[in-house]
Order: structure tokens, then C-alpha cells, then sequence
């Protein structure tokens, strides 16, 4: 739901800040009246950015551009969720400037874009950690990657098979629009989802779903579970991860786990601009890169980009 | 006088067309949906899309198109939704329109439209929030998004429908037939079900349908409130997926012009058949019924 309204009220700005395009356009078509008479002279106009696509982005693309947006008064951002496919289609048929994306484009949307005349650059700006999580009375604490798979193709069905009680288990995820549930799937499952699955319109329904259900587990961008002091939000329990039978147990709570690769289900967080960006949403995405930006990103819940991300990134010459 | 008759001819030319616009949009956009959804049996096998229970073009493995278990869903929901709308929509008509006094009548008037107006996102959240935990409660499940939680919503959207047009059809009742059932000594029970009813009986069967049609169509309330599970439904207890669901979730990333793409135009003239089959059922009673009748 929380990305349903943000999506509504951000469709609402957008139609207003259209508005204030129009009213700008006027304004400058005025102005330069006014300064044609000779009488002033101004600078005026605003840049407006659409970026659009993952629902696990949204509040974080969100955030960074409200900051960024205070810096820069002369900049607008427009910033819409619906899945990063929806984002990816959006940019193939020109009608955003920045796709948000959870997963790499696929080989058959690269061609389409290019038969569109579009030339994806993908930049990377934030590390994601899945996060499992689960019904707060459930009493697992600790689940191997083998396991989770098991569960998530519908081979396990009962909590008791696995040291919990006899419960039905059941199983929340995205839809096949997000890019979620195409990394997990590819990441972790490694096979076709159990055909039980909830396919849930959101991550935040998922972890609405899961509090309400004392049977739920579900994966989730691990924004959607901590709060601002980063601590996990109630009726919600964030499970630990076993790489292999013998490593011990890790959460994705400690940042330092999911930097060093230790908590094993992470991925990079795209966004997919037309060519190399150029402008203000170049500027943005530097800002994003900036240690400020990498810093706003530590303290909505996801982490800083790798090195070797950050190197990609330089490499395109966007940052130095 | 030519003038006049040149005038003539182009109001009737004019209201000629708006006439028939509906039929040619209606044509357009079967055939449409019919020749891309055609395209899908190039690659498909039509007995594994009617008859295959699994629906899952974006698979890990082999894709699969099957879309039985929607149909089921789709049906499902809508059976659900009916039963608890049609008893209750009639009976609220019934009293609104026979026996509330006109204060009362003028107070749940708009309140109903009010009903009506709520948008369906809104009520899909209701769902996840509040009835969705409320049926897990009373029924002993660990979830509540399923194919009832589904119906009772549904039930609430149609309602509206289904009590406005019945209680036009009720209210259009000619006084007559009540007076003299009343001079025969029958109660006002007897006279409502048994006169007044049957009498508005073309018009309540058209309020079901155009309450059905509301509840096959309806997207964003079950898209959120019956979890949208692949697997066929075994029971009201088990998630379900209906096709306008599917449509909504696939149709916005499908790579252009894959089988998947034309798969999607398929369901939508299955769709578009199953609200077509309701309409033409509905005809033929209304005009069977208004036959023995007179």
C-alpha cells in the first residue's frame, strides 16, 4: 500500500508539476517578451526528470531527490514505482528518463531499445539485501539458502519439517513484473516457484501479509523492514541466512555482513538512463554516488555500492 | 424547403451514426483482441491453453500457457460475489423501494451511491488489511487472501449496481397490480414477493447481470485481495487468480509481439466471451420471461 500511495501522490505531483511546466513556458514565453522590450532580464526554466520502474527503489530514489531536489530548486524529479519492468518498458518507449531497476536488462529488452533508437547505460547506485522474513510468533530463527530454496519451490510445505510448528507454510511474493522476484527465483530458488504462491502487488503488501500471517514467509528489500533508527519494525521477524551447512547463521541487519558478501543474497540496484547522462540527471546521479548520497542510501535501510560497482561506474565517466 | 429536407437528412445521418458507433467499437475491439489473440496458437498448442492448468509464460524452465485454473477463478469469485450480493441487493431494493417510509428512502439513497463511489484500490487494501485478517480469523487460516475474501468484496462493489436498478424496476411497478392484490386480502408480504417481484422481474434479472459484469471485470480489488496463487482452486479457502489479474500484472512488462504478448489478447477475448455469454443469457431470459407474460 505505501508504494500505492506513493505512487498516486506521486502521479499527482506529476500532473501539477506539469502544470508548472505549462505555467513555466508561459512564464518564460513572457519573460522573454518583457526582456525583447528590453526591460528584463531573468534566467528561467526548470528541468524536470521522470524516473520510474522498481517498487524496491521507490523510496529511496524518492528520498535521494528530495534532498537533492532542495539543493537544486531548479530541478524537479519525478519519481513512479510499478515494477522494473514497467520502469525498463518506460525507457525503451522514451517515456521516462531514468528506469529504476532491481535486476540488468534483459538481452531481448537491450534489442528492443536499440531498434527504438535508445542506448541503455546501466548504473549502478545502491546495494539491495534480501531480507526473509517471517510472522514475528514463528519460532525459526535461522534458515540454509537450501532450505529456502526448498520452501520457495513448494518441496517443503510444513514448519515442522523444518523445527518449527505443524503449519501449513505459506509463501508471499512479488509479481512476475518485479525484478525481485526474477533475482530471488534466479539467486535462490533456482527453479520454478511452488505454483502456492501468493504473488503479492508490492513489497509492502508482502510484509503487510506476512505480520498478519503466522505461517507467512516472504522476501523483501530490506528497506521495507527497518525503520529510521534501523531497527526492525514490529510483527516481523528478519531471519538469519545459512550459506552452507557448517558457516554460521548471518543477518542481513548488520550492513558490514552484506558489504563483505557474507549475507548471501544481495544485488546491485540499477538505473538505466538513455545514453550517458548528461545535465541535471547526470548531476543527480553523481549526487547519488557522492558520499552524501551513498550515505542517505546507509540510513534508508539498503547499503553503499561495492568497489568494484563503483569502479563500472567510473569507468562510463560519470564520476571521476 | 430544400434546406429544411438537407437539414433533415443530417440529423438522421448524424444520429444514425452515434447509433451505431457502439456497434462498431464493440466490433473493433472483439476483432482485435481476436486476431492478436489468435497469433497465440503459433506457438501454443490450443488443448494445452483451454485445458492446461498452469499459467506461467515467464517460467523458470519451459513456459506454460494454460488458463483453466483462471477461468475457474474468475468464475469462482463472481459465483461467490453473487450469492451474497443478490439476496442482499434485492432485499435492500425491495425495502428501499416498497416499504422504508420516503425519509428513510431519501437517507439510504445516497449513501448507496456513496458506496458506489469508493474506488476500488481502496477497497482492495480494506481487504488486505481488515476483512482479508478477519477471514483467516473466523476460519481458523493462517491467511485470509483468497478466493472468499475476494467474493465478499466483490459482493460489496456490485451492490450498488444490483440496488439501483432493482429498485427502479421495482418502483416501476404499476400501483394497479399491488391495489389489487391488497383488494384480494393478501398481506404485504405476500404481495411483494409474490406480485410486486415477479413483476419487476425483467428488471432485477438485468440489475444481476449488470452486478456480474461489474464483478467479472472488476482488476485492482482482486489483483490485491486474493493473493493471485498460479495453482487451481480446490475451494473458497484457496487463493485464486482471475484473468483480468493476470492481464493487469503481465500486460505492462511483456516483451512485444512473444507468444506471451498474444497469449494475453487470448484471455482477454476468453474475457471478453464469458461477459458477452452473461449478456446474452440475460436477454434471453428478460425476453422469454416479458413473452409468457403477455
Amino acid at each position: 500500500m505505501k508504494t500505492y500511495l506513493m505512487d498516486n501522490l506521486n502521479t499527482g505531483a506529476n500532473s501539477l508539476r506539469k502544470l508548472g511546466q505549462n505555467f513555466c513556458c508561459n512564464g518564460v514565453f513572457i519573460l522573454l517578451c518583457l526582456s525583447l522590450l528590453g526591460c528584463v532580464k531573468k534566467e528561467a526554466g526548470s528541468v524536470s526528470i521522470q524516473t520510474k520502474g522498481s517498487d524496491t527503489e521507490v523510496n529511496l530514489v524518492q528520498r535521494l531527490s528530495e534532498v537533492f531536489m532542495k539543493k537544486n530548486p531548479d530541478v524537479s524529479i519525478a519519481v513512479t514505482g510499478g515494477g522494473s519492468g514497467t520502469g525498463i518498458a518506460a525507457l525503451i518507449n522514451k517515456q521516462t528518463d531514468i528506469a529504476n531497476s532491481s535486476r540488468a536488462m534483459k538481452d531481448e529488452e537491450i534489442r528492443q531499445a536499440k531498434d527504438n533508437g535508445v542506448e541503455p547505460v546501466a548504473i549502478i547506485f545502491a546495494t539491495d539485501g534480501l531480507a526473509l522474513i517471517t510472522n514475528q510468533s514463528l519460532p525459526v530463527e535461522s534458515l540454509t539458502l537450501e532450505k529456502v530454496a526448498k520452501i520457495f519451490k513448494g518441496e517443503i510445505n510444513n514448519w515442522k519439517e523444518i523445527g518449527g510448528l505443524d503449519l501449513q507454510i505459506s509463501l508471499y511474493g512479488r509479481q512476475s513484473n518485479s525484478g525481485t522476484y526474477v533475482f530471488f527465483r534466479a539467486a535462490v530458488v533456482k527453479g520454478d516457484y511452488s505454483q502456492k504462491m501468493k504473488m503479492m502487488n508490492g513489497t509492502a503488501q508482502i510484509v503487510e501479509a506476512v505480520k498478519q500471517d503466522r505461517a507467512g514467509i516472504g522476501y523483501v528489500g530490506i528497506g521495507y523492514v527497518v525503520d529510521d533508527q534501523g531497527k526492525v519494525i514490529s510483527g516481523i521477524n528478519v531471519l538469519k541466512i545459512t550459506k552452507a551447512v557448517d558457516s554460521p547463521p548471518v543477518s542481513p541487519l548488520n550492513p558490514e555482513n552484506v558489504k563483505t558478501g557474507l549475507y548471501p543474497i544481495s544485488r546491485p540496484l540499477y538505473q538505466y538512463t538513455n545514453g550517458i547522462p548528461r545535465g541535471k540527471i547526470k548531476e543527480f546521479i553523481q549526487f547519488e554516488l557522492s558520499p552524501e548520497g551513498q550515505n542517505i542510501i546507509s540510513l534508508e535501510g539498503y547499503y553503499p555500492v561495492t568497489l568494484e560497482h563503483m569502479e563500472a561506474n567510473r569507468r562510463l565517466g560519470i564520476i571521476k | 424547403m430544400n434546406f429544411k429536407k438537407i437539414r433533415e437528412k443530417g440529423v438522421y445521418l448524424f444520429f444514425f451514426l452515434t447509433g451505431i458507433s457502439v456497434v462498431v467499437l464493440l466490433t473493433g475491439i472483439f476483432l482485435m483482441l481476436f486476431f492478436n489473440g489468435l497469433k497465440t496458437f503459433r506457438d501454443v498448442r490450443f488443448i494445452d491453453f483451454f485445458f492446461g492448468t498452469i499459467w506461467n509464460p515467464s517460467a523458470y524452465g519451459e513456459p506454460s500457457y494454460g488458463i483453466l485454473s483462471m477461468v475457474v477463478s474468475t468464475f469462482m469469485v463472481t459465483l461467490g460475489a453473487m450469492l451474497i450480493a443478490i439476496p442482499l441487493g434485492i432485499g435492500t431494493a425491495a425495502y428501499i423501494a416498497d416499504i422504508a417510509s420516503p425519509k428513510i428512502r431519501e437517507t439510504l439513497k445516497p449513501i448507496i451511491e456513496i458506496l458506489a463511489g469508493i474506488p476500488s484500490v481502496a477497497i482492495g487494501f480494506l481487504g488486505i488489511v481488515l476483512l482479508g485478517p478477519l477471514v483467516a480469523r473466523t476460519f481458523g487460516l493462517s491467511s485470509g487472501l483468497n478466493a472468499l475474501n475476494g467474493s465478499i468484496l466483490l459482493a460489496v462493489m456490485s451492490l450498488p449496481t444490483i440496488i439501483s436498478v432493482s429498485e427502479d424496476a421495482i418502483r416501476a411497478v404499476p400501483r394497479d397490480y399491488k391495489e389489487a392484490s391488497y383488494a384480494l386480502g393478501a398481506s404485504r408480504w405476500t404481495t411483494l414477493v409474490r406480485v410486486t417481484l415477479p413483476a419487476a422481474f425483467s428488471g432485477i434479472v438485468a440489475s444481476v447481470m449488470l452486478g456480474i459484469g461489474r464483478a467479472i471485470g472488476e482488476t485492482m480489488t482482486v489483483l490485491m485481495a486474493t493473493g493471485n496463487a498460479i495453482a487451481m482452486p480446490h475451494g473458497f479457502f484457496d487463493s485464486v487468480r482471475t484473468i483480468t489479474a493476470t492481464i493487469a500484472i503481465e500486460l505492462g512488462e511483456v516483451p512485444y509481439g512473444t507468444a506471451h504478448y498474444y497469449a494475453l489478447f487470448a484471455i482477454g477475448a476468453v474475457l471478453f466471451l464469458m461477459s458477452f455469454g452473461v449478456n446474452l443469457v440475460a436477454e434471453l431470459v428478460t425476453a422469454k420471461y416479458r413473452e409468457g407474460k403477455v
